[in-house]
């Protein structure tokens, strides 16, 4: 764990960015906000690559910047993933990994080449040049490349974002350990709410130059605003479920919700091992009684924690709670009036559709 | 046939070229890369000797070379010999000469690269002198050939600027250009028929090879 305290001002035109906040980096953060709202900017300054920005930066007690001194990058042991990935076109692969681990701080503990092949399967890769490799196998070397310079801090800049879904999810996997594996801490950037959900830990809500919010992320997640710091997307919930067994006839898989259990199409976890669902508002329908002769097979027994109104449209957000679980719905308002929803009442929730690891499940569960 | 001409040139042309190849990265790395306000002039100031007569910037590098005040009596103090008319006269003109052709193309291929590669590479821990040696450099390759070779012959193929400042001192100042003007002044066609084709065919390859050599690195460092 490490403290990152960020005190800074940048103007850039329109554009505002002024934060003066502190945040523990442990694990895998996110700074999850739309696009404008400077989260790439302070993650170069953060970096180090983005002199106009006055201020403060102290980063485990290090001073990386000061009115009056400003760290270079090459210093500060930060190493910045881009979104564009910026292997060196002159090197092979090898070479990139090789330029990374030459000028690694020898005192900082660190991977070596052979655990950072092993984690991130760059064997086959070595002794290609760096053009010729697809998008997701440039990124896996660009992250191996990060590790071998030995950072004390990995940021990453929407670095999924020229992959496609498939790609994407496997290195979400390989991102999501890496903080484990590695002892280093990431802070993440992207808009995207599925990658917050499978690999962040805690979340910073940012928007227009502000931190607007940091949480651990399963409570961010259900915030009711949250579709602003997305550029669309919607509410929901997080929720960490266990793997409890397969049922092999229908092709499904039995997930334990604390004392519950519901079922979704078969996944491939080890039993036991934990996933994290992310359940969608919008997803969830309401009933006072157990309905019976649905379709819908996960019903689960919960209690209302809140019914939030909007105004002017035709909607209810309703939070509820399953033994310290978190799930949200959303209902119109004419439905929670004709059901009387109220605080403390118990309620069925009907599931309709889960997405799984970052990965939407398909059709009705 | 006497040959000092020749190799007057090609020493002429070599110091030149490496003096200008250590000046001209760093100037053309700011040129490409700098903020300041002060740069569209730097850049126009490097690129007059284009478009300017030879005999102009002839005449005020004599001018600067006068043994009797400034850098020419500076010079006539340090070294006991003049600057007009004298080989390091002819170098110091060659340098303000062919700086363009220097400096240009290394400007282009610095730029055509972007600050990417070199951000990554500070991120990785990379000092400047390092990320500059090891990543930007080997990135402009194809630059700094370029600039090598024209800076190289376009010194070769100076004349204006020589006949200004160095005159036409056998094994001093008389480079190949020079002999030619002089051997067609005195009628020696068949030397000057044997020097002209020795020029007109360098000039002719050392183009061949640049241009060849950048179409062939071409797909690999674009």
């Amino acid at each position: 764990m490490a403290r990152l305290e960020i005190e800074i001002r940048l103007r850039l035109g329109d554009f505002d960015l002024r934060i003066d906040e502190a945040a523990e980096l442990t694990g895998v953060t996110a700074l999850l906000g739309p696009s404008g709202s400077g989260k790439r900017t302070l993650l170069r300054i953060i970096a180090g690559l983005e002199r106009r920005a006055s201020g403060h930066i102290h980063y485990a007690g290090e001073a990386w910047q000061q009115p009056t001194r400003h760290l270079p990058a090459w210093r500060r042991g930060a190493t910045l993933l881009f979104q564009d990935v910026r292997l060196f076109p002159h090197l092979n692969v090898a070479g990139n990994l090789a330029y990374a681990a030459k000028r690694a701080n020898p005192e900082r503990p660190g991977p070596d080449q052979a655990e950072v092949v092993g984690a991130l399967e760059l064997e086959d890769l070595l002794e290609r040049q760096a053009q010729s490799l697809s998008g997701g196998e440039a990124q896996r070397v660009a992250i191996g490349r990060a590790l071998l310079a030995r950072p004390r801090l990995l940021l990453m800049d929407e670095p999924l974002a020229a992959l496609d879904l498939d790609r994407r999810a496997r290195l979400l996997d390989q991102i999501a350990g890496l903080p484990a594996r590695f002892g280093i801490p990431v802070l993440y950037v992207t808009h995207a709410i599925e990658e917050v959900a499978r690999v962040a830990d805690r979340t910073i809500l940012m928007s227009h130059g502000r931190w607007t919010a940091q949480d651990e992320t399963s409570v961010i997640l259900e915030r009711l605003d949250l579709p602003d710091f997305t550029g669309g997307g919607a509410t929901g919930a997080l929720l960490r479920a266990t793997v409890a067994g397969q049922i092999p006839e229908f092709a499904l898989t039995r997930l334990s919700i604390g004392s519950q259990q519901i079922s979704v199409p078969a996944v491939t976890q080890a039993v036991g091992s934990e996933v994290r669902l992310r359940v969608r508002a919008r997803d969830v329908a309401l009933a006072t009684r157990r309905p019976e002769s649905t379709s819908i097979r996960n019903v689960l027994e919960a209690r209302i924690l809140s019914v939030d109104t909007e105004n002017d449209s035709a909607y209810a957000e309703v939070l509820l709670d399953m033994d310290g679980h978190h799930l949200r719905a959303r209902v119109t308002r004419a439905s929670a009036s004709e059901l009387g929803l109220i605080t403390g009442q118990p309620v069925f929730a009907l599931v309709k559709s889960i997405a799984l690891d970052g990965r939407p499940i398909a059709g009705e569960v | 046939m006497d040959l000092t001409p020749i190799w007057l040139t090609l020493r002429l042309a070599t110091v030149t070229t490496v003096i200008l190849l250590l000046v001209g990265t760093p100037l053309a790395w700011w040129l490409a890369h700098s903020r300041a306000r002060l740069v569209p002039a730097v850049e126009a100031l490097t690129a007059l000797p284009l478009v300017l007569p030879p005999t102009v910037l002839g005449f005020y590098l004599l001018l600067l070379f006068n043994p009797q005040a400034g850098l020419g009596a500076f010079w006539l103090k340090l070294t006991g010999d003049t600057l007009s008319f004298s080989f390091s006269g002819l170098v110091i003109a060659s340098l303000f000469y062919s700086l363009p052709f220097v400096v240009q193309p290394l400007q282009t291929a610095f730029q055509g690269q972007g600050r990417g590669a070199m951000e990554a590479a500070a991120t990785l821990g990379a000092r400047p002198l390092d990320a500059f040696i090891s990543i930007a450099s080997p990135l402009a390759a194809r630059g700094f050939l370029t600039a090598a070779v024209l800076g190289f012959a376009h010194t070769v193929g100076e004349f204006g600027v020589v006949l200004m400042v160095g005159g036409n001192i056998p094994g001093r100042t008389q480079v190949i250009s020079i002999a030619i003007y002089e051997q067609v002044e005195t009628l020696d066609y068949a030397q000057a028929h044997q020097w002209s084709a020795l020029l007109l065919a360098f000039s002719f390859l050392t183009l061949l090879l640049v241009y060849g050599l950048n179409r062939r690195a071409a797909p690999r460092v674009g």
